[in-house]
């Protein structure tokens, strides 16, 4: 066994932090009150190579793999989540349908843009009918000779609001569904029909935006289909794909956010005196720095394991499930107990708590919910 | 122009430096070591004038293996390849035996200006970058905040702070210039750089394979003996100032300012 992380990756890890130290931190609260990054942040994540993380080399990309990722993930996941969200679609599912079931020529005209930042990549599958029951999207693709004419409404699309190509669900075989009649697409900003809708008002992740986007009459050639021809019906293959490799990478975030929140509570209870000793040093407080602390570690223990695994080329459904409900749920523990210790300053907007406390709370819902997770686990253990 | 910077691994500012048992060294095991700060300007310095007038940056690092991670960085910033001089003879040398054994592997590479930075941020010598000059037989110009490369890449202008003045001194190459505080804003490794830096060639370099004698390294040669290494003492509490309003804090605080700190 060995647990030494390799001295490259070691080394991003360094650069991210110090990025996050010197860059975002000092902002994370004005993006927060403004609920905007300003640009020129967004062009120093291009330049030190955020957007491209697991897109290979041969693409414009890093190729890293999945260990490198996380590791990136969970580094950058200790400041404001918008900024990781920023480059978390062009690094995940914005980009990963192309690159798992596109054309030669898809990837080679999409990705070296995706990877660099120049352009962002979203991806667009729930709808108001389709959350966890991905295969009952409502948008339609009906096909008119070589091309398809795309009808519907596509809701929660995470950077839609800045994104300059959508990987686009839809349905063109509503009797098959899952089983052959969904077809994805990559379709570019500002074609006929393809229009951005509300920009949705959320509980946290301020700074990253969701939005809808609205097909009507939209129409694209075939060869938008991710893959071609040949894959029309095979989109729900792609969709799940690309959710699968998102796994591990929302573990990362919720870890790396439960450890800048353990590390703000040790701080803050060895300053703050009540009953005449540093909070930290009552067994009520100590109580909850020790239970969040052994979780943090068991959290980052499995998860740099399915990292592992995966980068050894072995299949992890069901530990790629079990990391994103295990360390998501715990977040929320931990934010919960990080509030408490932080008491009413815990409650107060001047303090990161409350963001991160509004913030983890999502990551038991987008990317596949908690309940999906455990669906996907049994299946897992119980199947013939 | 070809450009050489020397670098050390020191413990990160914000280690706690703790003593070891026998009293003149410090506990290392916990430590995260990172490259000594006034060399990463040195590194930056040296990409810059690289990137405006081309050539090749050499990092020379001296130490333990895990000195390799110190290069490398400075490779991932964009340097081209490193030396690391490393040697079980060397444990324990002092300023000069470094300076020595930094020398022999400079001396036959082709540069014009050696960058280091003023001092290493754990011993606070400030020795090495002028011991170097010394042994190379080269002008030396020391706590450099800007540096001007002249148009014909014969000389150079280096700018120093002195008691508020600015002092500019100009030397032909090659030249051996130390970093100061100010002299750039040193850029992050990026992930790309970080990325190709695993590709660059990294040198590894005995004593034996610089040709020098061992006997002239190490703890037995020093000059300079360390007799004990004594912590900081402890800083006494803060004083809060008490009072209803700013007024009266302000009053008191001024009253204290000149009664017992007597800086009033």
């Amino acid at each position: 066994m060995d647990f030494q992380i390799p001295e490259n990756l070691r080394m991003m890890q360094e650069t991210i932090r110090r990025f996050v130290t010197r860059e975002l931190e000092p902002i994370s609260q004005q993006v927060e009150q403004e609920d905007h990054i300003p640009e020129d942040i967004v062009q120093k994540m291009r330049e030190l190579g955020l957007f491209g993380l697991s897109i290979p080399e041969e693409y414009g990309g890093l190729g890293l793999g999945t260990l490198g990722e996380i590791l990136v993930y969970e580094e950058l996941s200790k400041t404001n989540a918008c900024f990781r969200s920023r480059i978390g679609t062009n690094n995940g599912i914005g980009s990963m349908g192309i690159l798992f079931d596109g054309t030669e020529d898809q990837k080679r005209y999409y990705l070296p843009k995706i990877a660099s930042g120049e352009w962002t990549a979203c991806f667009a599958l729930s709808e108001p009918e389709a959350g966890s029951d991905a295969a009952n999207v409502q948008t339609t693709a009906e096909r008119h000779g070589s091309y398809f004419i795309i009808n519907g409404l596509k809701h929660f699309i995470t950077n839609a609001d800045v994104a300059d190509v959508a990987t686009v669900i839809t349905v063109t075989d509503k009797q098959k569904r899952a089983r052959g009649g969904i077809t994805a697409f990559v379709i570019e900003k500002g074609t006929p029909g393809f229009y951005r809708g509300t920009i949705e008002r959320k509980m946290g992740l301020r700074g990253s935006h969701t939005a809808e986007l609205i097909f009507d009459n939209c129409r694209v050639p075939v060869d938008n289909i991710i893959g071609g021809e040949p894959m029309i019906g095979q989109g729900f293959k792609t969709a799940m794909r690309v959710l699968d490799k998102g796994r591990l990478t929302m573990g990362a975030c919720a870890l790396g956010a439960s450890q800048k929140l353990l590390d703000l509570c040790i701080d803050y209870s060895k300053e703050r005196v009540q009953f005449g000793k540093p909070i930290c040093k009552h067994q009520s407080v100590q109580n909850m720095l020790a239970d969040m602390a052994t979780e943090i570690y068991a959290a980052r223990q499995m998860l740099y394991h399915a990292a592992w695994l995966r980068d050894q080329g072995k299949k992890v459904i069901k530990e790629a499930s079990m990391v994103k409900l295990f360390c998501t749920e715990m977040a929320c523990r931990v934010a919960d107990k990080a509030v408490q210790i932080f008491g009413g300053m815990g409650y107060m907007k001047e303090m990161p708590v409350e963001r991160f406390y509004r913030d983890l709370r999502l990551y038991r819902i987008f990317e596949g919910t908690s309940e999906i997770q455990r669906l996907v686990i049994a299946r897992e253990l119980t199947k013939e | 122009m070809n450009i050489i910077v020397c670098l050390k691994q020191v413990p990160d500012t914000e280690t706690q430096i703790k003593i070891a048992p026998d009293g003149k060294s410090i506990v290392e095991d916990d430590i995260k070591w990172i490259m000594n700060p006034y060399d990463e300007f040195g590194v930056e310095e040296a990409l810059r004038i690289k990137e405006k007038f081309g050539g090749e940056v050499t990092v020379v690092g001296l130490g333990p293996k895990r000195v390799t991670e110190a290069i490398r960085t400075a490779l991932a910033m964009g340097a081209d390849k490193g030396i690391l001089i490393t040697d079980d003879a060397l444990e324990g040398s002092d300023s000069l035996a470094t300076a020595k054994a930094l020398t022999a592997a400079i001396k036959d590479l082709d540069y014009d200006i050696i960058f280091t930075g003023q001092r290493g941020i754990d011993d606070d010598l400030g020795l090495v970058g002028a011991s170097v000059a010394e042994f190379l037989g080269i002008p030396h110009i020391a706590l450099g905040i800007k540096v001007e490369i002249a148009d014909d890449q014969s000389s150079v202008k280096v700018h120093r702070p002195v008691e508020g003045q600015t002092l500019v001194i100009e030397s032909p190459l090659p030249v051996l210039i130390t970093a100061q505080k100010g002299l750039n804003e040193p850029r992050y490794a990026s992930l790309p750089g970080i990325m190709k830096a695993k590709k660059k060639p990294l040198e590894e370099k005995s004593l034996a394979d610089l040709g020098v004698d061992a006997s002239e390294f190490g703890e037995a040669a020093r000059k300079l003996k360390i007799i004990e290494l004594t912590p900081p003492p402890e800083r006494k509490a803060g004083k809060i100032i008490e009072g209803e309003t700013p007024q009266e804090k302000a009053a008191e605080l001024a009253k204290l300012l000149h009664e017992e700190a007597k800086v009033l």
